[in-house]
């Protein structure tokens, strides 16, 4: 009985195909050529990093049947460093190592934030004034110092996951206060109330009505902290207050390539540099497309 | 306005309070100056150090005291001293290098030599960022819009220690092919010149230009991305379409009716560029040689010197706060709809 009734339904609706929320956010993606073009480069990036130690015959060690530095070749085509390490394995390795960090801080420093900001929007009041205040006074403290200070002083050096601990404990301001100017007009929306009335918890609320209805911000500001995360990472590595060497990092090969940027060494400084500046581009404009893809606000001509 | 200023300073007062709280906290839990200090002693004389001579570099130090006083006693100086800790009373503590370094001379030397580089390339890279900005916005979708936005996604995308390398070199091979030393690539002046300030600012120019140019490079993208969108978002808004309609001449449109408002986002966003260029400086001052705020607390940060890694983040905290203000006033300068009572 029932089945007949849907398909009378079905038989009556007009036959246009279903449009999910989802499928409309990538058939806008797809429309963004830059952002398709710079997903594609990422991840051969992501590819290169985690496949490629698989694939190529050397490691980012030092291998004394290694000879010193040899320019591009067949055999090394990012060359050798001084030491007779083969920099096409050295900056698999260093991809990774910066890509492990970026990934974890996106993850960690988005979730923090989107809570933050999430719970002050949706409480106000006190919650919302001291949750603020910590983000005031937490802007204060200049990033780069307090996260050096923090990771120059882990004994033995710091690994990658100290890196991105530390990183995402200080980087998620940005995305909690866009988050909460979100939450400050959803909350006053009848869905809300609907729920409340129905009776849900808080965090109910938060979790599974307010946090969805935000994910367009949420999902920007991850993607952007990929890159400040990468940026920062380097930064620190080329102080000598980040990962440590025999450990390697995209900042690392850079310091150690010092001043090699016109001499005939020149591959050691250009390569990490412009893979910093690779990921760094292509996450921001990967960014750029998801905005214009997740914006409500955008309408889709249809056809 | 004069009212305004004071309230506002007050305020930044309690959220002063908490970044050195907070900082202290860290910076306190995760460095242990003591254990470096012994460290130092034993590699340098090869025995096992006395128990006296811990006890005696804890006691300089204060980390005989808990914490929370330790914090107290940087923060006031109020108590059992030996008179060189308090900042309310104009001590910045004991720094590990020894009784005869003063953190706060350091500190007051340096301040300056910072402080040009970061003023000089905030106030630069705003101008930039405005400049091409409303450029991208008023060619909008033109090949020139797109060279712009596609050079400042770069710039953004570039880490400014790598950008800081490059132009480093680029400068030295200049002076090479030139014969010439215009473009100074290592230290923030000429040594131990001496003049009034007018002579060491004359002195210091050739200095300045290269650091500068990679401090506002690193810097001008962000802001020029806001300029452009809100000076698209006011070019579309019906008073500019009425100004036009009653034919005012396209110049005074731009200037005084365009231009103007779309100023209001970047001046609120500019000044904290600021906070980026302070940090910016670290990775500067270290690739040029300087020595200037950044270079001592990269090494204050090395050597585990908690009282002068909390100096250089009072300072730079400050700043930013200066920053803040700034924005506020220039909000109110150039929306005529705010007013300060």
């Amino acid at each position: 009985m029932s089945n007949l009734h849907t398909a009378m339904l079905e038989a009556e609706a007009i036959t246009t195909k279903e449009r999910g929320q989802w499928s409309m956010v990538m058939t806008r993606f797809f429309r963004h050529r830059a952002a398709v073009i710079s997903l594609v480069i990422f991840v051969l990036i992501v590819l290169f990093a985690y496949i490629g130690p698989f694939l190529w015959k050397w490691d980012y060690k030092i291998h004394s049947e290694i000879p010193s530095w040899v320019g591009p070749s067949l055999d090394h085509p990012f060359g050798t460093d001084k030491a007779g390490r083969d920099m096409l394995g050295a900056m698999m390795q260093a991809t990774k190592q910066s890509m492990n960090v970026a990934l974890v801080v996106a993850v960690g420093s988005t979730v923090i934030g989107a809570l933050v900001g999430a719970c002050a929007g949706f409480y106000r009041g006190w919650v919302d004034s001291v949750l603020m205040r910590i983000v005031d006074v937490l802007f204060v403290i200049p990033f780069l110092v307090i996260t050096a200070a923090i990771a120059g002083a882990i004994d033995g050096g710091a690994q990658w996951y100290h890196m991105a601990f530390i990183l995402a404990v200080f980087g998620w301001l940005s995305t909690a206060r866009a988050v909460r100017a979100e939450v400050l007009s959803l909350r006053e929306k009848e869905f809300i109330e609907a729920a409340k009335a129905a009776g849900g918890s808080d965090w109910h609320i938060i979790t599974k009505h307010l946090i969805p209805n935000t994910m367009s911000v949420i999902i920007v500001s991850a993607t952007l902290q990929i890159a400040f995360a990468i940026l920062s990472e380097t930064t620190l590595s080329f102080l000598g207050l980040g990962i440590q060497s025999p450990d390697t990092s995209l900042g690392l090969l850079i310091e150690a390539a010092g001043a090699s940027a016109f001499n005939e060494h020149w591959y050691l400084f250009y390569i990490p540099g412009l893979m910093i500046i690779l990921i760094a581009l292509t996450i921001n404009f990967i960014g750029d497309g998801l905005r214009d893809a997740l914006d409500p606000r955008q309408t889709m001509v249809r056809r | 306005m004069v009212v305004f200023i004071i309230r506002r300073t007050l305020l930044m007062i309690p959220v002063l309070l908490g970044a050195t709280l907070l900082s202290f906290i860290l910076v306190d839990l995760s460095n242990d100056p003591v254990a470096e200090q012994v460290f130092q002693i034993q590699q340098s004389t090869g025995e096992a150090v006395p128990q006296s001579t811990v006890d005696a570099i804890e006691s300089q130090l204060y980390y005989d005291r808990s914490l929370p006083e330790r914090y107290w006693l940087w923060l006031t100086g109020i108590g059992e001293t030996n008179g060189d800790i308090g900042l309310l009373q104009g001590e910045w503590g004991p720094s590990i290098e020894g009784t005869a370094v003063d953190i706060g001379y350091e500190i007051s030397t340096r301040f300056w030599i910072t402080l040009r580089l970061v003023l000089f390339a905030t106030v630069a890279s705003i101008g930039i960022a405005i400049l091409s900005g409303v450029v991208s916005a008023v060619k909008q979708y033109s090949r020139v819009d797109y060279s712009l936005t596609f050079v400042g996604f770069l710039f953004l995308a570039m880490p400014s220690f790598w950008l800081g390398s490059l132009l480093k070199e680029a400068a030295v091979q200049a002076n090479k092919g030139l014969g010439s030393t215009v473009l100074q690539t290592y230290g923030s002046g000429t040594t131990g010149f001496q003049g009034t300030g007018w002579e060491v600012f004359v002195d210091s120019l050739p200095y300045l230009v290269v650091p500068t140019l990679v401090l506002t490079l690193a810097g001008y993208a962000a802001i020029s991305r806001y300029q452009r969108a809100s000076m698209l978002e006011v070019m579309n808004s019906d008073y500019v379409r009425l100004a036009r309609a009653k034919g005012v001449r396209n110049g005074t449109v731009m200037r005084r009716h365009a231009l103007r408002t779309a100023l209001i986002p970047v001046a609120t966003f500019a000044p904290l560029s600021l906070a980026g260029a302070m940090g910016g400086a670290i990775v500067t001052e270290r690739i040029f040689g300087w020595r200037g705020l950044g270079a001592y607390s990269y090494d204050a940060i090395l050597h585990g010197d908690s009282f002068a890694v909390m100096a250089y983040l009072l300072i730079s905290g400050i700043v930013v706060l200066i920053g803040v203000l700034i924005s506020d006033l220039l909000y109110g300068v150039l929306d005529p709809r705010i007013r300060y009572e």
